[in-house]
C-alpha cells in the first residue's frame, strides 16, 4: 500500500509541474539532500518503520521535498524581515515622529502640581490680642472617588480610630456639599496614637489618608463672634463665584473660605496666595520627590480698632439679655466694640458644623446667628430726639429758650386723634434742654410738624440714619429714615401730615440699626465730621511688613454750629444726672457723659391704651435703647445700645454703657454682678 | 586533558548562537536591574534562572535529534495528560487555571507543549516524508488542536498563540499546499462576520478593546497606553539607563516581565531597539540556516519551527508593547524576567545546537 502511494504522488506532482528544475540553487540542494538521504539510509533510523527504498524516482522526490522546504523557509525569512521592518517603522513613528507628543505625556504622567494652601492671615485686636489664628493638626480624610462603599469603610475605620456618631453625621453632611475630587474629612485633630494606629492599618483603607492641615481657631470662643465671623468649607456656589472672579486657581488646595464677619469681608486679604509644589509622582499618585517649590504667601494680618477687653466687658454686661452694642471712636470711626448677643462659637464651623449644632443655632428663637448690631432694625425711639433738637436749632425753628406748655398730648389741627406724651398730664413747661433731659414727646410732635418731613429727612439723613453705614462687615440692613418719596416707593401712598408727627419721636416709619445709631452719635460727638465706621484699622502685609491704614481720612463732613451742638450736648449730659432718664446708671461717674435713652415699641399700641409692662410677655416688651458719648467735652467713645425687650433705656441699656465707659475711659473693671433692681422712682419711660 | 574536558562541554555548543544569546541575556540583566528598581535580589533570581536554563540548553544540545524524535510521542502524551490534569485539578491564580501541583513543586504543562507540539509534528511528518497526504496534515492539525484547546480554556492566550504558531510552522514547512492554506484563511475570514453576529454585546466589547486599547484607558488599555508613552518618550537614543521615568515611577505595569521591552525602549530609544532587533535577526537567521542545512526532515521541521516560534515571541511581544498588537501574555525572548519561559526558550536554542552539531558529527 505504501509502495503505491508515492507513485500517485509523483504523478500528481509531475502533472502540475510544481517547480522548474533547472535552477542552480536547486541543484546544490539536491546534492546535499542526496547526501543526507544516503547518510540516513546508511545509518538507518530506529523505529522509523518501513522506508521506501532508494531509487532515482524516490531521490528526485525527496529532492523536491527539500526544495520546497527551502522555498518555504525563504518565505518565512522574508516574512520575518518584513514584519521586523514593519515594527521598526512603528518604532520610528513612536520614537521619532511622535516623540515630542509622548514626551509631554510622560512628563504629565510624572509631574503633578500640588497646590499648597497659604497660611491665613491673623486677626488681632488693637492691642495685638489674637482673635483668629491657625494651628496644624492631622485629619483623617476620605477620597470618595477612590474609596469603596462608605458605610462599611466607616465601620472598619471605626475600629482603628474613634469615629463618633457626630463625626459620621458631619461627614454625611459634608459629602452632600463636597466638591468633586475633594477629600472629605471624617475625623480631625487625630491624636498621635491614632495617627500611628491608622498608619499601621493604612493598607486596608485605599482612598483614606492622613493629612496635616491648618485649622482656623478662634481662641476666645463666643467673644466677638459676630465681628470675626467664621470660615467654612468652600461650597459649589462659592467656587463658581471664585471662578467668575478668576481667582479659583488661588483656592486650589484650600478647603476653606471666609463666610461671614471679617473673615468673609476681608477674605481677599486674609487668604494669601497659594503656592505650588512640582512633585514627581508615581503611577499611584504618591509623591516621590519634590522638584520645585513656589512657597505660598501667607495672607495679610488684620489689626482691628476693636478693643477685646472692652468688647468682653460689653458682652458680659449683656448676660442673660439679647441685644446689640456698637461703640465707635469718634475721632477715627474705629469700632471699639461691636456686640450682638447672643453669639455663637465660631470654632463650630471651622471643621464643618455638625447637623445637631447647626439645628440648635438655626432654630433657636434667640437667633444667635443674627448680627443684631448690623442687621437688626428697630425704631430709634427717643434717641432720635437730640438730632431733632439740633435740626430745630440749626434750621431756626427753635430757639433754646422757647418753651411749650405740655398738656400731655399734641393735637394736629384737623385731626381728631391726639398724639399722647408718654407721661399722662404732661411735663409742664418744657424748653429744649428739658425736652431732652426728661424726654418730652409733646415738644417733638410740634417741632416735627414745624420742621416738616423733608427738612427732617435732609438734616438727620446727614447723620447716616436710614442708610448702610459702610462698616467693613457685610450684611448691614439699611433701615428707614422716612420721606414722602420713600413712602410712595414703598407703599404707593402719599405722605400725610400726621405721618410726620410720630417721626419726631423716633417712631412711625423710623427704623435704624444699632450701628447706625452709634454712627450718628459719633458724628454728633465729632461735630459733623464723618468717619466711616470700620473694624479693621490696619492691614499688615506680611511680605513687606507694611501696614495699610483703613479709613484714615474723614469720609465727609457737614457744618454744625458749635453753639447749637453745645446746647444739645449739655442737655444730653443732664440726661445722666439726677432728674435725667439715665441718672441711676451714671451715679458717681468720674467723667461726664452725653446720652439719651429711648424705647422702641414692639407691639403697636392703640392711642390711649395703657402700656402695662407687667402684663406683657417678655417677648413683647419694648426694646430699651441708649446712645451716648463720653467724655462729653472731648469724646473718646460714642456708642449705641439696644436691649431687646429690655423695657426702659435708662434701666436696661444705660448700665451697660456705664460699664463700657468706665473701663474704656478709666480702666475700671466692672464690679462682680449683683442682682439689680429696677428703679421705678426715676422718670424712666422717656 | 583539560582540552578534552573543555571539548566535552562545548562539543555541541554553536559558538555563533551562544554569543548572540549571551548578548541578549546580558541586555536582559541590564534592563532587569533598571526595571526592577535596582533590585539585586530580582537580578540574582534571574541569574539562577539563567543557570538552570543554560544547563537545560546544554543538555538539549547534547541529545542527538534521533533521540529527540524517539521522545516526541511520549512527551506529547504526557503533556496532554498533564493538561487534562490541569483542567481537572489545576490551581487557579490570576483568574486562570494554569498550574498543576506535582509533589513538591508546581508546573505549567502548557509550557511543555511549546516544544512538545512541534516535536511531535516534526516526528509525525518525518515518518511519512515524501508521501504526505492531506490526511496526514489533518492528523497534524488534530495533534495541534488538542493541546491548544486545553490551553485556550485555561485561559492562556499567549501560550496558546505560541503553541499554535509552533505547530503551524511545522505544518507550513512540511509543505501543506498553498491552495489549502489560502482556502482555510478564506474560510476563517468569511466566518468572522458570522461569529461576530453570534457574539453577545459584552463579548464584542471585549474584542473591540483588545483591538483598540484606547477605548478602555484605565482597564486593559492602560498597559498599552503607558508602554507607548514609555517608548515614544524614549526618542532616538532613550533617556539613559535607570532614567526611564515611566518605568521608575510605576506607570508601566509588568515592567520586568511582559512589558520589559517598554523599559528597554524608554531608556535606550530607537537606537537600542534596532540593536535588539538585529540580535534577534541574528538568532533567527542562524536558526533558519541550521534548519536549511539539517540532514533529515525531522530536524529541518523542528529547527524551522523552533526558530520561527522564537520570532513569534519577539514579534508579538514588541508588537503589543508598541501598541500594534493586542495584549497577550508573551514575554520578550531572553530579556523578560521569568524562569519558565527562559528554560523553554533556551531548550529550543539547545535543540538548534543539537541539530546543527550532530549533523556535523554525522558528516565527519
Amino acid at each position: 500500500m505504501l509502495l503505491r502511494l508515492p507513485s500517485r504522488m509523483r504523478f500528481a506532482r509531475s502533472r502540475s509541474g510544481f517547480r522548474p528544475r533547472n535552477r542552480g540553487v536547486e541543484l546544490r540542494h539536491d546534492e546535499s539532500a542526496l547526501k543526507n538521504w544516503i547518510a540516513r539510509v546508511a545509518f538507518g533510523r530506529p523505529r522509523a518503520g518501513f522506508r521506501p527504498q532508494a531509487s532515482g524516482v524516490e531521490m528526485r522526490d525527496l529532492a523536491r521535498e527539500l526544495e520546497r522546504f527551502h522555498w518555504r523557509l525563504a518565505v518565512c525569512a522574508a516574512g520575518v524581515l518584513f514584519l521586523f521592518f514593519a515594527l521598526m517603522l512603528r518604532f520610528f513613528y513612536l520614537q521619532v515622529l511622535q516623540h515630542d507628543y509622548y514626551m509631554t505625556l510622560a512628563e504629565a504622567n510624572r509631574i503633578s502640581m500640588v497646590p499648597v494652601a497659604p497660611n491665613r492671615g491673623l486677626i488681632l485686636d488693637r492691642n495685638g490680642v489674637v482673635l483668629a489664628h491657625n494651628y496644624s493638626a492631622y485629619t483623617l480624610e476620605i477620597s470618595p472617588k477612590e474609596a469603596g462603599p462608605l458605610d462599611t469603610l466607616l465601620d472598619e475605620l471605626g475600629q482603628v480610630v474613634d469615629i463618633a456618631p457626630r463625626d459620621r453625621k458631619r461627614f454625611r453632611k459634608l459629602m452632600e456639599e463636597h466638591r468633586e475630587l475633594d477629600n472629605v474629612p471624617i475625623r480631625t485633630r487625630l491624636t498621635d496614637e491614632e495617627v500611628a494606629r491608622f498608619s499601621v492599618n493604612r493598607y486596608r483603607f485605599p482612598g483614606v489618608q492622613i493629612n496635616a492641615r491648618l485649622f482656623r481657631h478662634y481662641p476666645n470662643g463666643e467673644l466677638a463672634s459676630h465681628v470675626i465671623g467664621y470660615i467654612g468649607r468652600i461650597s459649589e456656589k462659592e467656587l463658581a463665584e471664585l471662578e467668575r472672579r478668576g481667582v479659583a486657581s488661588n483656592y486650589r488646595g484650600a478647603d476653606y473660605i471666609g463666610k461671614t464677619g471679617l473673615e468673609g469681608r476681608y477674605e481677599a486679604e486674609l487668604h494669601g496666595i497659594a503656592g505650588v509644589e512640582e512633585v514627581e509622582t508615581d503611577a499611584g499618585g504618591r509623591a516621590v520627590r519634590t522638584l520645585r517649590t513656589t512657597p505660598p504667601l501667607a495672607g495679610n494680618n488684620l489689626h482691628l480698632a476693636l478693643d477685646l477687653r472692652t468688647q468682653d466687658i460689653a458682652e458680659k454686661a449683656f448676660t442673660g439679655r439679647r441685644g446689640a452694642l456698637v461703640a465707635i471712636e469718634p475721632a477715627t470711626g474705629g469700632v471699639i466694640a461691636l456686640v450682638s448677643r447672643p453669639g455663637y462659637d465660631p470654632n463650630l464651623f471651622v471643621e464643618g458644623i455638625d447637623p445637631q449644632n447647626w439645628d440648635t443655632l438655626n432654630t433657636s428663637t434667640d437667633k444667635p446667628l443674627n448680627n443684631r448690631a448690623l442687621q437688626g432694625v428697630y425704631p430709634p425711639g427717643s434717641t432720635f430726639k437730640p438730632f431733632m433738637a439740633l435740626a430745630g436749632l440749626e434750621l431756626g425753628k427753635r430757639r433754646p429758650d422757647y418753651a411749650i406748655s405740655d398738656p400731655g398730648y399734641f393735637v394736629l389741627p384737623g385731626v381728631n386723634r391726639p398724639w399722647r406724651d408718654w407721661k399722662k398730664g404732661g411735663h409742664g413747661t418744657v424748653d429744649l434742654h428739658k425736652s431732652i433731659v426728661i424726654s418730652c414727646d409733646t415738644y417733638y410732635y410740634g417741632l416735627a410738624q414745624e420742621l416738616g418731613i423733608d427738612n427732617i429727612y435732609r438734616f438727620i439723613g446727614q447723620f447716616g440714619l436710614g442708610k448702610a453705614t459702610g462698616v467693613d462687615i457685610s450684611g448691614e440692613s439699611t433701615g428707614v429714615l422716612p420721606s414722602p418719596e420713600w413712602k410712595m416707593r414703598r407703599f404707593k401712598q402719599k405722605w400725610y401730615g400726621g405721618d410726620t408727627i410720630s417721626v419726631g419721636i423716633g417712631q412711625g416709619y423710623n427704623l435704624t440699626t444699632p450701628i447706625q445709631l452709634a454712627f450718628a452719635t459719633a458724628i454728633l460727638a465729632n461735630h459733623g465730621i464723618v468717619y466711616r465706621p470700620h473694624l479693621v484699622r490696619q492691614v499688615e502685609d506680611l511680605q513687606t511688613s507694611e501696614r495699610r491704614t483703613i479709613e484714615a481720612q474723614p469720609y465727609s463732613s457737614f457744618s454744625l454750629s458749635d453753639e447749637n451742638i453745645a446746647r444739645v450736648r449739655n442737655a444730653m449730659v443732664d440726661v445722666n444726672k439726677p432728674g435725667g432718664t439715665a441718672a441711676q446708671a451714671f451715679r458717681g461717674a468720674e467723667y461726664s457723659v452725653a446720652g439719651k435713652t429711648g424705647t422702641a415699641q414692639v407691639v403697636g399700641m392703640k392711642q390711649g391704651e395703657k402700656y402695662d409692662e407687667s402684663k406683657i410677655a417678655e417677648r413683647f416688651r419694648d426694646h430699651a435703647l441708649y446712645i451716648a458719648y463720653a467724655p462729653a467735652e472731648n469724646p473718646k467713645l460714642a456708642l449705641a445700645i439696644l436691649v431687646e425687650n429690655g423695657g426702659h433705656g435708662g434701666s436696661a441699656a444705660a448700665p451697660i454703657a456705664r460699664q463700657v465707659f468706665d473701663y474704656f475711659l478709666t480702666g475700671k473693671e466692672p464690679a462682680p454682678p449683683k442682682p439689680q433692681e429696677e428703679a421705678p422712682e426715676e422718670p424712666e419711660h422717656d | 586533558m583539560i582540552n578534552k574536558f573543555f571539548g566535552f562541554f562545548v562539543r555541541h555548543i554553536d559558538p555563533f548562537l551562544i554569543t548572540v544569546v549571551a548578548l541578549l541575556l546580558s541586555i536582559g540583566m541590564v534592563v532587569l536591574y533598571s526595571a526592577s528598581g535596582q533590585n539585586f535580589s530580582r537580578v540574582g533570581g534571574q541569574l539562577v534562572n539563567m543557570g538552570v536554563a543554560v544547563t537545560v540548553m546544554w543538555v538539549a544540545a547534547n541529545i542527538p535529534p534521533q533521540h529527540m524524535a524517539r521522545l516526541a510521542l511520549p512527551v506529547y502524551v504526557v503533556g496532554v495528560a498533564l493538561l487534562v490534569g490541569v483542567a481537572l485539578f489545576g490551581e487557579v491564580s490570576n483568574g486562570a487555571r494554569r498550574w498543576l501541583h506535582i509533589g513538591v513543586t508546581r508546573i505549567q504543562p502548557s509550557e511543555i507543549m511549546k516544544i512538545g507540539v512541534p516535536l511531535t509534528l516534526a516526528w509525525y511528518f518525518d515518518r511519512y516524508e515524501a508521501i504526505l497526504k492531506l490526511k496526514d496534515f489533518a492528523i497534524g492539525a488534530i495533534v495541534l488542536a488538542i493541546p491548544v484547546a486545553f490551553i485556550v480554556k485555561q485561559p492562556d492566550l499567549g501560550t496558546a498563540l505560541l503553541v499554535t504558531s509552533a505547530g503551524f510552522f511545522v505544518i507550513f514547512l512540511a509543505g501543506l499546499s498553498w491552495k489549502i492554506l489560502i482556502g482555510i484563511g478564506a474560510i476563517v475570514l468569511a466566518s468572522l462576520p458570522v461569529l461576530w453576529g453570534m457574539m453577545h454585546d459584552y463579548q464584542r466589547q471585549r474584542v473591540l478593546t483588545m483591538l483598540d486599547p484606547s477605548q478602555d484607558p484605565l482597564g486593559s488599555g492602560y498597559h498599552t497606553i503607558q508602554s507607548t508613552i514609555a517608548m515614544g518618550s524614549g526618542g532616538l537614543f532613550g533617556k539613559g539607563w535607570l532614567n526611564g521615568t515611566q518605568a521608575r515611577l510605576d506607570f508601566l505595569p509588568e515592567r520586568t516581565t511582559d512589558f520589559v521591552f517598554a523599559v528597554y525602549s524608554e531608556e535606550f530609544g530607537l537606537f537600542g531597539n534596532i540593536i535588539l532587533i538585529i540580535l534577534f535577526v541574528l538568532v533567527i537567521g542562524r536558526g533558519l540556516y541550521i534548519a536549511a542545512n539539517a540532514s533529515v526532515l525531522f530536524s529541518r521541521l523542528l529547527a524551522g519551527a523552533v526558530t520561527l516560534t522564537f520570532f513569534t515571541y519577539a514579534f508579538v511581544n514588541m508588537g503589543m508593547v508598541s501598541g500594534v498588537l493586542p495584549v497577550v501574555g508573551v514575554p520578550l525572548p531572553l530579556i523578560s524576567y521569568g524562569g519558565t519561559s527562559l528554560v523553554t526558550l533556551l531548550f529550543g536554542i539547545g535543540i538548534l545546537m543539537s541539530i546543527h552539531t550532530h549533523k556535523r558529527l554525522v558528516k565527519g
